[in-house]
């Protein structure tokens, strides 16, 4: 079967690319960023022809490629997807061109390693979503780690080791456990199927047989390993030294696509292989999650500097996500993965316009702005409709993976509980405030600073194509969600299938 | 035409579209003005064409919907995107783009010359589609999207001059408020519709409507509900306690005044209320709390209005008034009048308001009323307009704020109780009474402005012909309202038409008590007795005697700074919301907790590591020799012990 | 050959081995370092062929030939690290060789 390689072809662009990188001569800058656009488009014309010929009927897994790998072990290459590793294949596959199209002239240092990084980051980020087998999953979950290391501390800003090492202990710290975890998953299961595996397939039906004490402490260490990479409150300290040492591309990728590594592990590892302990745990974390909801918002409202206001806001947004994972039901997770997608879009935006200011006058404090809308319309345009789509304006994305967020936590068995939506919907009111008011304070009034006036240049024509793309579909989820709801319907609905069939019935 | 009514919402969006994107090169501003209009214009043909031929079908097929597409479709969600267009959203549709066409029209004069021309035609469609969206939507999704819509837009349009100052602060300060107080309401908004979604199953608006008039739902689901969604109602329409952002959005230029903080957007929220009449009649409680929090709003705003020197301040704190009226009259049960008073008040307030653009047009931007005078022979088109509304909003019979208000106040006294009559008498006698103040100090009187600077005159044709044609409306408007007690036997037309819409919450509420047409009549004279003479000691106070106002406000001076400065209500809110939650997140949360608590403990584990390896480290001495040494005792001790234990 | 005693090869190895571990230890000079790792290299040798000869398997004998292999080898490596090292440092005392240390 030609078509089950799809996959493995769209694994190794990025592989073969980021190889062939290293044969470049460092000073073809220009010719480097070209071939490393033009792979990253490669796979992501890939990832097309996989989302054109994915039947979104099929609640199970497709284009599975399996090919042994450690035989003893049953280890093996396994790949596949259903809808929701799908949506953010195609979210990876679409950032990281844009991403690399927006370093054109920001990064001038190593171009060559850059690209390398990206291309490897990508790859890396590709093969956690399509893992099939949780020790290939657990490879590429580390592997990335490594490229991000890189960017953050070489490109990145003044602090850029001290927020590399941190983001690299921290996550580091989280997965180890997950590995320990993993093998005594695969150990029991040796137990109960009578061999070693790591297919994850096998482990579905292995994970909600575990002794209860036990599943609780393996679901712990899977949850802590997700909810750092989340990150969850609060675990989330190493995400603003991150982001604002990250260079934009750096920050993109790292908010677009890293971060829901972590809300892609709860789904497909936290809550079908632990059922039992899931729901058991729902109703603290969601108490976690709703923290952070309104603690990221009311911290992000004060922040100084731009990068700093938005990575404050992922923490706010991503709560919404695990909520909406926990609160188990079809409308809120389906809701939690429309969520990643959206804020993968809204606040990559918000960074590549972070990083447009930056670019040109090399300040994020906001203080430092102040009515550019005179000198740069275009610029606060684009930004307003980004912000708008973060603050969850109805006819933009932001709104539908909210809404579905709320109303699905709202009517929650799980949760049971009005108060968690209550106090989770007034993050839409603070949301308003801090994005509001940053807007007002850069955008709005007079032009305080007479640097400005010489420095600021709007949009170039590389900037429109960056951005566009990511616009028309922060607009295309807002009005017609349908196209991308539906491709992750049937996987959801089979998670949570699998959830109630080990806790009683869940779904309606 | 009910079949063409996505028209209404597409061509606005069309207008905001090409507007936006290609304003600035068009440059044109005719051609810009023009197409603006147009969209709105043609809407406002679609509509009365869909109402005509609503009004040709019979009573019971006069609400249909129309289906655009599927818009969420998650589980047990299906929220599709469609229309409802029946009496109510009709009578809503009409007023929308008929008040908006004309004010459109009347921004292509008062406009003029603004850099940000082309910006502001189409932000003024975008509100129009949000705003057609809110009132067609046939569920409560759809309605959202345009509530939100509406809010976006007021927001984009009150900061439209966005390096202006205002006030204390700046224009963009007040669009905030406004977006974030809005959003305040939202959020209760929000709650009530998983409320509903979780009691009733579903948010579209005949399903819901229907099982909430036969499902046995317990009558605190239903308070809850009705709740959450006035919370919503009271920040799109300004009452209290979220009525602060209304008298700053007066930022805005003042077309944007007329259209959305007067005539439309701060509708919403009794058109929300009215719409989903089922569930508020089925919460009696919560029924008179939105007649009581109406009520309270209204006499407060009015008694705020009395001392107003900003004459787009006196009409702001107006408008948060007659939304007083509109919520008492829905909390009583009386909810086409309060729709009756949603028309009527769209006609006069926007004229009031663009008279009042007028004005400052011709005044060269100065809105303090202390500084005008006299202008009544510079601006006569505008005087005999402004003039005309006056007489509507005051309620002087034959004009169409006498009968909606009149219908109020009746409604208030047959269901509410005198008490509530009362103070809505006391309101209209305040409202008379600020309004002739705000005529007689602008078109009377000595000419308090600098001759050498100001020189008042007339708007272009562009503005008063609008202004013409509202005041005609103004004046007609009410007849298709004439109260039951005058039309004898045809009944109020008004009424009749809405009756279907309502007649599931009416079959729900008390029934009314029996009150003779004769009491009717009596209190009707007694209040228009009461604005008569507020009308004529306003005129006789700043007409002849100037002094006494001064002397009055001297005497009372404590209450004189209590309503100046609208009972300190900003203030209050800054210092027990605003600023603890700001301090406290930015000094605690923020440099204390999240610095010093989370992060110090992360990098205190660091530390410790770091330090404690720092310690064994020392061990490592580098010396090769002294490694090879330790390894040598280390193997003669095994050595050793192997022997020993043989 | 067989009137001398295992023993006496044994003892000899073993005094050989030591003076190797006593050199290694001691002696500052990497050149003498090295030479006693030899020494102990071939006290071991000594062992293995002992043990082949007075048990009459060859296999102790093939060992050695690899041991003396893999010591060629290592001594020129190692030499030539020491005269790399020398070049750079003019010495070749390895208590003054601790660039790697900190």
């Amino acid at each position: 079967m030609e078509q089950n390689l799809l996959l493995t072809y769209l694994l190794l662009t990025p592989i073969i690319g980021s190889v062939l990188v290293l044969f470049f001569k460092k000073e073809q800058k220009e010719l480097i960023r070209w071939f490393g656009l033009a792979v990253s488009l490669v796979a992501f014309v890939i990832s097309l022809v996989v989302y054109f010929s994915f039947n979104q009927t099929n609640p199970q897994f497709q284009f599975i490629h399996q090919v042994i790998w450690i035989k003893s072990l049953n280890i093996s290459y396994h790949v596949g997807v259903d809808g929701i590793s799908l949506i953010l294949v195609l979210l990876t596959t679409f950032l990281t061109p844009l991403t690399l199209l927006s370093t054109w002239k920001a990064i001038e240092k190593n171009v060559k390693m850059f690209t390398f990084s990206m291309l490897f980051l990508e790859v890396g980020m590709l093969g956690v979503f399509i893992s099939l087998d949780i020790f290939l999953f657990y490879i590429f979950w580390e592997a990335m780690l490594i490229p991000m290391y890189f960017i953050i501390g070489i490109w990145g800003g003044e602090r850029r080791i001290y927020a590399a090492v941190k983001f690299f202990i921290f996550t580091m710290f989280g997965s180890l456990l997950m590995l320990i975890a993993i093998i005594w998953l695969a150990v029991y299961a040796s137990t109960t199927l009578g061999y070693f595996t790591t297919n994850l397939l096998d482990l579905y039906k292995v994970g909600p047989t575990v002794p209860h004490d036990i599943q609780g402490w393996m679901f712990g260490a899977f949850f802590l390993s997700f909810a750092i990479k989340v990150p969850l409150f609060p675990l989330h300290t190493w995400l603003p030294d991150a982001h604002v040492e990250a260079p934009t591309a750096g920050s993109v990728i790292l908010a677009g696509v890293l971060l829901k590594m972590g809300t892609y592990g709860l789904v497909r590892f936290c809550l079908p292989l632990f059922p039992q302990s899931a729901v058991q745990f729902a109703p603290i974390i969601s108490v976690l999650a709703v923290i952070g909801i309104i603690y990221g918002a009311l911290v992000s409202m004060v922040q100084t500097d731009m990068k700093k206001l938005v990575a404050y806001s992922s923490v706010s947004h991503l709560g919404f996500v695990v909520l909406g994972i926990f609160a188990m039901t079809v409308e809120s997770v389906q809701g939690a993965v429309i969520q990643m997608v959206n804020h993968g879009l809204s606040t990559g935006a918000l960074f590549l316009l972070v990083g447009v200011l930056y670019e040109r006058t090399h300040r994020r404090d906001i203080a430092f702005y102040g009515g550019i809308a005179k000198l740069v319309p275009l610029y606060s345009t684009v930004l307003m409709i980004a912000m708008l789509s973060s603050i969850g304006l109805p006819g933009l994305n932001g709104f539908v993976g909210e809404f579905l967020i709320l109303i699905g936590s709202f009517k929650s068995p799980v949760l049971n509980s009005w108060w968690f939506t209550i106090f989770a919907a007034s993050g839409v009111i603070f949301a308003a405030v801090y994005l509001l008011w940053m807007y007002q304070r850069v955008v709005f009034g007079q032009v305080t600073n007479e640097e400005l006036k010489h420095e600021l240049t709007d949009m170039n024509l590389r900037e429109m194509i960056v951005i566009v793309p990511i616009l028309i579909f922060i607009v295309w989820i807002g009005v017609y969600p349908s196209t991308f709801l539906k491709l992750t319907e049937v996987s959801t609905q089979s998670i949570l299938q699998q959830v109630g069939t080990f806790t009683g019935n869940l779904l309606k | 035409m009910i079949n063409l009514i996505y028209l209404t919402t597409l061509l606005p969006l069309a207008g905001f579209l090409i507007n936006g994107l290609f304003g600035r090169k068009i440059k044109n501003e005719k051609v810009i003005g023009i197409i603006g209009s147009a969209a709105v214009g043609i809407s406002f043909l679609v509509v009365l064409g869909a109402f005509i031929q609503t009004l040709g079908l019979p009573a019971e097929e006069r609400s249909n919907t129309v289906e655009l597409f599927s818009w969420l479709n998650v589980g047990g969600l299906h929220i599709k995107f469609a229309y409802l267009v029946d009496q109510l959203s009709l009578t809503m549709s009409l007023v929308v783009t008929g008040v908006g066409f004309l004010i459109h029209v009347y921004s292509i004069g008062y406009m003029h010359g603004d850099k940000g021309f082309w910006r502001f035609f189409s932000y003024m469609n975008l509100f129009i589609f949000a705003m057609m969206n809110l009132v067609l939507g046939d569920n409560f999704v759809v309605l959202f999207l345009g509530w939100e819509g509406v809010g976006l837009c007021s927001y984009l349009l009150i900061g439209f001059w966005y390096d202006r100052k205002f006030e204390k602060g700046t224009t963009s300060q007040a669009a905030k408020k406004a977006f974030v107080v809005n959003r305040i309401g939202d959020f209760g908004f929000l709650l009530g519709m998983f409320l509903i979604y979780m009691t009733f199953d579903s948010l579209n608006f005949k399903e819901v409507f229907s099982r909430a008039a036969s499902f046995p739902i317990a009558e605190s689901t239903f308070g809850l509900i009705a709740l959450f969604l006035f919370i919503g109602a009271t920040g799109k329409s300004a009452q209290i306690p979220l009525f602060v952002w209304l008298p700053d959005a007066m930022a805005g230029p003042t077309p944007v005044s007329a259209l959305i903080h007067a005539a439309t957007m701060v509708t919403a929220g009794v058109y929300m209320v009215s719409r989903a009449s089922i569930i508020f009649a089925s919460a009696p409680v919560v029924m008179t709390v939105v007649a009581v929090i109406g009520l309270l709003t209204a006499i407060m705003a009015a008694s705020i209005g009395l001392v107003q020197n900003d004459i787009k301040k006196v009409l702001a704190y107006s408008t948060v008034s007659q939304l007083g009226y509109m919520f008492l009259a829905a909390g009583v049960g009386a909810f086409s009048a309060s729709i009756f008073h949603v028309m009527t008040h769209a006609f006069f307030k926007a004229l009031l308001f663009l008279g009042a653009g007028s004005v400052i047009h011709g005044m060269h931007d100065e809105q303090n009323i202390q500084k005008y005078g006299g202008l009544k022979k510079y601006m006569p088109k505008t005087y005999v307009t402004f003039f005309i509304a006056t007489l509507a909003i005051t309620g002087v019979p034959g004009l169409s704020g006498f009968f909606s208000k009149d219908e109020i106040l009746w409604s208030a006294y047959a269901n509410g109780g005198f008490v509530f009559w009362l103070i809505g008498a006391i309101t209209a006698m305040l409202t008379a009474f600020y309004m002739f103040r705000l005529v007689s100090l602008t078109f009377y009187g000595k000419e308090r402005f600098d001759h050498n600077h100001v020189h008042p005159h007339e708007s272009s044709a562009w503005m008063t012909v609008p202004l013409m044609i509202l005041a005609f409306f103004s004046v007609v408007g009410g007849y298709i309202g004439i109260p039951k007690v005058f039309s004898g036997e045809h009944g109020n037309l008004f009424e009749g038409w809405l009756e279907p819409i309502y007649a599931p919450a009416q079959a729900k509420l008390a029934t009314y008590g029996s009150h003779t047409h004769l009491e009717e009549i009596l209190l009707m004279t007694v209040s228009v007795a009461a604005a008569l003479s507020a009308i004529y000691f306003a005129l006789y106070v700043y007409g002849k005697k100037p002094q006494i106002a001064e002397s009055v406000s001297n005497k009372f001076k404590g209450f004189y700074n209590l309503l100046l400065n609208k009972y300190f209500v900003d203030e209050a809110y800054e210092a027990a919301v605003i600023q603890p939650i700001q301090k406290g997140s930015e000094k605690f949360l923020w440099k204390i907790f999240d610095v010093k608590i989370i992060d110090g403990m992360v990098n205190g584990v660091a530390f410790l590591v770091e330090s404690g390896s720092g310690f064994i480290r020392k061990i490592q001495t580098g010396v090769v020799q002294s490694y090879a040494v330790v390894m040598m005792v280390g193997i003669a001790l095994a050595l050793l012990w192997l022997i020993l234990s043989l | 050959m067989s009137s001398i005693p295992m023993e006496y090869y044994l003892i000899l190895s073993a005094f050989m081995f030591s003076v190797g571990v006593a050199g290694v230890l001691i002696r500052r000079n990497a050149i003498v370092v090295f030479m006693c790792i030899e020494l102990m290299l071939n006290s071991a040798n000594l062992t293995l062929v002992t043990f082949s000869s007075y048990l009459g398997n060859s296999i102790g004998q093939v060992f050695v030939f690899f041991v003396m292999t893999v010591a060629a080898a290592e001594a020129a490596v190692g030499l030539a690290i020491i005269i790399a090292i020398f070049r750079n440092k003019k010495t070749v005392n390895i208590d003054e060789i601790n660039i790697f240390k900190w």
